[in-house]
Parts: C-alpha cells; structure tokens; sequence
C-alpha cells in the first residue's frame, strides 16, 4: 500500500472512484464529474467538489464520505471544499458512468448541445434503458431527485429515470 | 450582529435576493403530500428544493461575509420579520394551483432574467452563484409556462381560477423592478422589466390571458415591511430553532 507521503493525484483519483452517490449508487463521484480538483501538499489531501444541482441534499454526505474514504487510507484530516463555479454540467459525466447507469435502469443524459432548448411542451427523445426503444414519453419533468425525470416506455411499458441533460 | 468592514448595502442585497429564495421555496413546499396528481406534487416540491439550495448558497456568503457568529441557519431561523427583504409576491398564501403556478411564473421569468445578468456581474462568487441558479431557473419557467399555457387554455373552470389568481396577483408584481435602497446601481433591477412584460405577454397569449392594464403598485416587502402572512409562515419555519437553540439531530 502506498503510503499517505508519496501518494500521487491519480492514486487519490482512484480512491475517490471508490466513493459513490448515495442516491444513484452505481455512480462514483469521479464518474458523475463532481471532483474539480485534487491537491496533495505534505500528505494534506485538499478535494474540491462541485454541487450537481443547488438544493441536492446528497452533497454534505459526498463531502463526509471522501473525507472518511481518505481517513481509512491514512490521510490526516482532508478538506473537502464546495466549488460553484464553473457550474456542474452532465457533460462532465465519464462515458464509463453513463453505461452503468443504463445498466442500472436510468437512462444516461445525452449530450448537452442535442437537448438544451426553451422551447415549451418539448420532449427530448429518449430511449429506454429496459428495451433500448425509443418510443418512450415524458410523465413528469421533475423526478426522484432533482437530477432526474420520468418517462414511460410505451414498448415495455416500463416507467424509467432520465437523468436529464443539465 | 456587526456589520463592521463590510459593505452593508451588498450585504443586504444577498440578503434580499436569499430571502426571495427561501421564502418562495417554503410556499411552494406546502404542496408536498397535496398537490393535484403525484407527478406535479414532486415537481413543486423539486422546484423548492432548488430554490432553498439556492437561498442556502446566497446565506452562506453573506454569513461568510457578515463574520461573527453569523452563520446560514441564524440569517434563515433567527431573523424577525422586518428583517426579511423578500418581494411581498413571495410570502403570499400558496392559494390553489393557479395561484402557485402563476405566481411561479411571475417569479421565474423574473428571476430568469435576474440570474442571466448577474451571472456576468461584478462580484465573482455572486456570479457563480447566479450562473448555477440559472440553469434550475430555467426548467421553473419553462414547467411553468407550460402550466400557465395549460390552465389558461384548459377547461372554463381552470380559466376562472387563473383569471382570479390573476387579479390577485399582479398587484404585487411590479415590486420586483422597484430599487431599494440596497438596489442602486448595478444591481438596480428596472431595467428587466420591459424584458419581464414581453415574455408575460407572449405567455398570456397562449394562455388566452388578458395583460392587466392596472398599475402594479403594492410594494413594501424588500424593505421589511411585510404583511401578517410572513409573520405566520415565519413562526412556523422558525419555531423550533428558537424553541431549541442550538438543537441538532
């Protein structure tokens, strides 16, 4: 095991792929694009985390659990800080990410530049994590959580999570 | 609590711009467990998460500015009320859905607005905040156009009660593009207001609304001086921090 002196940044990235979101808890928070930056100075690790949406009540559990996940490998009192700027997009979503959260049954976000629009009673077209069809519909804009809305397949009949575009 | 070192008037401006944030939120939080079908209560219920996210990042910084003891939860739970610097619109009692919806809409296309252009402003970490606002503000407007679209263009009945929350409503809206006293300058809100009435218009359109031609003329709330409603929904929101100072669970 390394020990806590010499750790580099990607033995701390890989520790960190070890830390999940407590609500979609196949995604780590390396996949979900969260992480900002990773600093080590005299075995002190500093982790900046950015917040997905304003209100998500996950984020105080993210924080504490990337500083106990750093505990348990030795490090001394890490500091995780909040970063807000640039604001979290889905495009920062790793592609490993997206394919477990198919696999998991929530449709993964499509690329930002295909869904974004302000156009009213639109619907972006998405397929169905179940039977891959794309003949699905929107029931609800606003999902479980605030990362998330629902849609039926009409081939399956299966109601699912889109983690939308954001 | 002190006030020493720092610019007040900014100060208070976040200040106002939580309260709106916070107080918007705990309205729109009264529908969980009651609104017309599942997904809509989860939607209003989404929409006030967001919007508390937001006041928790905006009493956050003015606390880190503030100093002292001042944290978010004393600027949330321990502040009376003519302390609070939100639009009256806001503490308004949630009424029905029309009301809730229509007051959604008056406060998103206002805060849509708001958010683009402090999202380039002077004060970086305010920016930051704006610029993360705006991309949740964005899904409130367009959920609630929608739904201005959809009872307005409904059945009779729907139209009736949105044709009421209508007159009930706009009053109070011209106080979002009113300066107050902490407003002036670059934060001096008028200029949004020709932006504000043409997407009202364009949505009313749809929504088979008439634009009221009355003036828009009850204002008081970004200076404290609130109606009894604030008061009640104030004492409930706050009862048991002041109850239980300090308490955690």
């Amino acid at each position: 095991m390394t020990t806590p002196a010499d750790i580099t940044i990607d033995e701390v990235r890989a520790i960190l792929s070890t830390v999940m979101d407590p609500e979609i808890p196949v995604l780590s928070v390396m996949d979900l694009g969260i992480v900002r930056s990773i600093s080590i100075q005299d075995g002190r690790i500093a982790v900046s985390i950015t917040p997905t949406y304003s209100g998500c009540p996950a984020m105080d559990m993210i924080a504490a659990s990337i500083r106990m996940e750093l505990m348990s490998h030795g490090f001394f009192d890490p500091v995780v800080t909040l970063q807000l700027d640039p604001a979290w997009t889905t495009d920062w979503m790793t592609e490993a990410g997206k394919s477990q959260l198919k696999t998991y049954g929530i449709a993964p976000p499509m690329a930002r530049q295909h869904a974004s629009c302000n156009d009213l009673f639109r619907e972006e077209s998405v397929q169905c994590p179940h039977c891959e069809s794309w003949h699905t519909h929107l029931l609800s804009e606003f999902g479980s959580t605030a990362c998330k809305s629902l849609y039926k397949c009409d081939d399956c009949l299966e109601p699912f999570d889109y983690f939308k575009c954001h | 609590m002190s006030t020493t070192n720092i610019d007040t008037r900014f100060t208070e401006y976040l200040l106002h711009l939580a309260d709106d944030a916070l107080i918007l939120g705990h309205r729109n939080s009264e529908w969980c467990g009651h609104g017309p079908i599942l997904e809509q209560d989860i939607a209003i219920t989404n929409i006030s998460l967001d919007l508390i996210g937001q006041a928790r990042n905006l009493y956050q910084y003015a606390a880190s500015l503030i100093g002292q003891e001042t944290t978010e939860d004393t600027l949330a739970y321990l502040r009376d009320p003519v302390q609070f610097k939100n639009n009256l619109l806001a503490e308004l009692p949630r009424g029905d859905w029309a009301v809730t919806i229509l007051r959604q809409f008056f406060f998103s296309n206002y805060q849509f607005l708001l958010y683009s252009k402090l999202q380039s402003g002077q004060d970086v970490q305010l920016a930051a905040i704006a610029a993360k606002s705006l991309k949740e503000v964005t899904y409130h407007l367009r959920w609630s156009s929608e739904w201005v679209i959809r009872l307005g263009d409904g059945t009779e009945g729907s139209l009736k009660r949105l044709q009421n929350a209508l007159s009930d409503l706009w009053p109070y809206t011209g106080e979002f593009f009113l300066p107050a006293s902490y407003e002036a300058g670059e934060y001096d809100p008028s200029g949004l207001e020709p932006d504000w009435r043409l997407k009202t218009a364009e949505i009313f359109q749809e929504a088979g609304l008439v634009m009221p031609s009355s003036k828009a003329g009850l204002s008081g709330g970004k200076e404290g001086k609130h109606s009894p409603d604030l008061e009640f929904l104030l004492e409930e929101m706050q009862v048991l921090p002041r109850t239980y100072p300090g308490a955690t669970w």
